[in-house]
């Protein structure tokens, strides 16, 4: 427990003590206040029954923000300290591979975390001028927030495996990309699907991410959505696992 | 403390060590010479556990590289080729960062990093940011890492590469200081290098030990075929005469330099150092010597020297 402490204090502050931590909470604020431009325009002046968080969520910048970040975020984990070396000193002190695994993940998703905070400013600005009083509901807030926990998890985890496989940050980034845009593109695959109720239909259905972020973002927790994401994200720590000690193998 | 049987490291289509086998006593300091390419790294890279071998086994302090590597790595500091720190962090705060990751509690952590910080001299840059250093104190920042959690065994490759002559001599100091109490295994591709700081030296030429000894031993072997030069002010006939008469001499060149001396290249019989009878005669005749000098070998001739021996044994 000790050493993963230490090493998540050091990782955390690799994240936040470097320039390149600050760029990325900078574009991403940028994104979500573009997101926020759009949703008041959408918004208008005409009552809607659509939740704020919803409307938000259905800017596609939300989308754009977790398919770069992502990568940005996880690509320098495990490739920078191969290239520089450091994975070397790292690996020959007493920590176990776990322990590397589960800092390095946790603090990008504490990273992630913090990144998105903006988005709440932006809906209490909402909150604060619009004329219907159950135009934020809490409900709505907290289920956008859990998706965003869950895709942002999965998608950390996705990018951990890609940087684990890679030599340099560059091929790490494009793995963990493709791999998310693969993820992202089932969910259009998903949406326009036929609506017969066969089993592939039903088992592609479990992947399909709009339709999860849809129903979080309206405070519908689907428990299937959840068990789906958790699952993923521990399939991929656990191939991030298998390649830190594939190294043993070679 | 270490034991190694039969190791072998194959890459894809190369074999980087090829079964090797050796072994370092507590206490020793044993240097790896060789040139770029020989295995050195690869071998210390299956000694600190960092890499696994294709075939034999390694016990770092009876345990197993392989299957007790957690114990293992408790018990060595290691310092990789060109010395890979975390540019970003300070001083201090690396070395406790990298203390705490071996396992030392917070209080000993601290006393500890002051230890080692004043061992290295580093106190003075102790909070500056290591990326912001000159090369000499960032391998010393690795060696006060490898030293931090007091380890059984230190491993260093090419502890010196790339410092200017002062900081190389600092750090040898500091290696030598460590004598005694750790047990330390050096890489180098510089001869003087191993021979100043090492009690024993193992050669290595592309993935074998071609010879394993003391420095001296080593040295004494090589000076079998090393030539001496002796500038000497005498007639060159009364030279070449002089030469003949010593038995020791196998071969001899005399050659005019300026002035009256003469330049001699004198090609000793196995083993015989020339040096003493030399100056002894000249001494005697009253010829004034200017010059008298052993040439050293360099790694190559080494090298050369011992494959030489070896495809010999091989044939014989």
């Amino acid at each position: 427990m000790n050493i993963y402490l230490t090493l998540a204090r050091r990782e955390l502050a690799a994240l936040f003590l470097s320039v390149t931590g600050y760029i990325i909470i900078s574009a991403v604020t940028l994104l979500i206040g573009l997101g926020f431009v759009v949703l008041l325009t959408n918004l208008g002046t005409d009552p809607t029954p659509v939740p704020v968080t919803e409307m938000f969520y259905d800017t596609y910048f939300f989308w754009l923000i977790v398919l770069i970040a992502g990568p940005v975020i996880t690509m320098r984990l495990f490739a920078l300290e191969k290239s520089a070396g450091t994975y070397e000193t790292l690996m020959t002190t007493p920590v176990s591979d776990f322990e590397v695994v589960a800092a390095k993940f946790s603090t990008a998703l504490i990273f992630y975390l913090v990144m998105w905070l903006p988005l709440l400013a932006c809906l209490l600005v909402v909150g604060h001028y619009t004329s219907q009083p159950g135009a934020l509901d809490p409900g709505t807030v907290t289920g956008t927030y859990l998706g965003i926990v869950l895709v942002g998890a999965l998608f950390i985890s996705l990018g951990c495996f890609a940087s684990a496989l890679s030599r340099t940050q560059m091929s790490a980034a494009i793995i963990s990309f493709v791999l998310g845009m693969c993820l992202f593109a089932l969910g259009f695959l998903v949406d326009n699907l036929p609506v017969t109720a066969q089993w592939q239909n039903s088992f592609v259905s479990y992947f399909g991410l709009f339709s999860h972020m849809r129903d979080f973002a309206r405070g519908v927790v689907d428990t299937r959505a959840v068990v789906f994401y958790v699952t993923l994200t521990l399939v991929f720590l656990f191939l991030t696992l298998r390649a830190v000690e594939s190294r043993r193998w070679k | 403390m270490i034991e190694v049987t039969d190791l072998t490291k194959r890459y894809a289509g190369r074999t980087a060590v090829a079964g090797i086998s050796f072994a370092v006593n507590r206490g020793e300091i044993v240097g790896l010479l060789g040139p770029n390419g020989a295995g050195k790294s690869t071998t210390m890279r299956i000694l600190s556990t960092f890499l696994p071998a294709t075939s034999g086994t390694v016990r770092v302090a009876g345990y197993d590289v392989f299957h007790e590597s957690a114990e293992v790595r408790r018990r060595i500091g290691f310092m990789p080729e060109n010395n890979p720190l975390y540019l970003e962090m300070r001083v201090r705060e690396y070395l406790k960062f990298r203390a705490r990751l071996k396992g030392l509690g917070w209080a000993r952590s601290r006393s500890r990093v002051d230890t080692v910080m004043e061992q290295c001299g580093l106190t003075d840059v102790r909070r500056r940011i290591i990326g912001q250093l000159s090369k000499g104190y960032r391998q010393r920042v690795g060696l006060a890492d490898a030293l931090v959690h007091e380890p059984e065994l230190i491993i260093l490759d090419e502890p010196t590469i790339g410092l200017d002559p002062n900081q190389i001599r600092s750090v040898r100091q500091l290696i030598k200081s460590l004598a005694g109490n750790h047990t330390v295994l050096i890489s180098t591709h510089i001869l003087p290098e191993a021979e100043m700081m090492c009690s024993r030296m193992l050669i290595m030429f592309d993935g074998k030990i071609l010879a394993a000894d003391t420095p001296e031993n080593l040295q004494r072997v090589m000076a079998g075929s090393s030539q001496v030069i002796a500038e000497i002010a005498a007639p060159a006939e009364a030279l070449r005469q002089a030469w003949l008469d010593i038995p020791e001499i196998e071969q001899f060149d005399v050659s005019a330099a300026e002035g009256e001396f003469q330049r001699c290249a004198l090609t000793p019989r196995e083993g015989h150092d020339l040096r003493p009878q030399i100056f002894e005669l000249a001494r005697q005749r009253g010829w004034p010597l200017r010059e008298l000098t052993r040439s050293r070998h360099s790694l190559e001739d080494i090298y050369v020297q011992v494959t030489k021996r070896s495809e010999e044994e091989e044939e014989g």
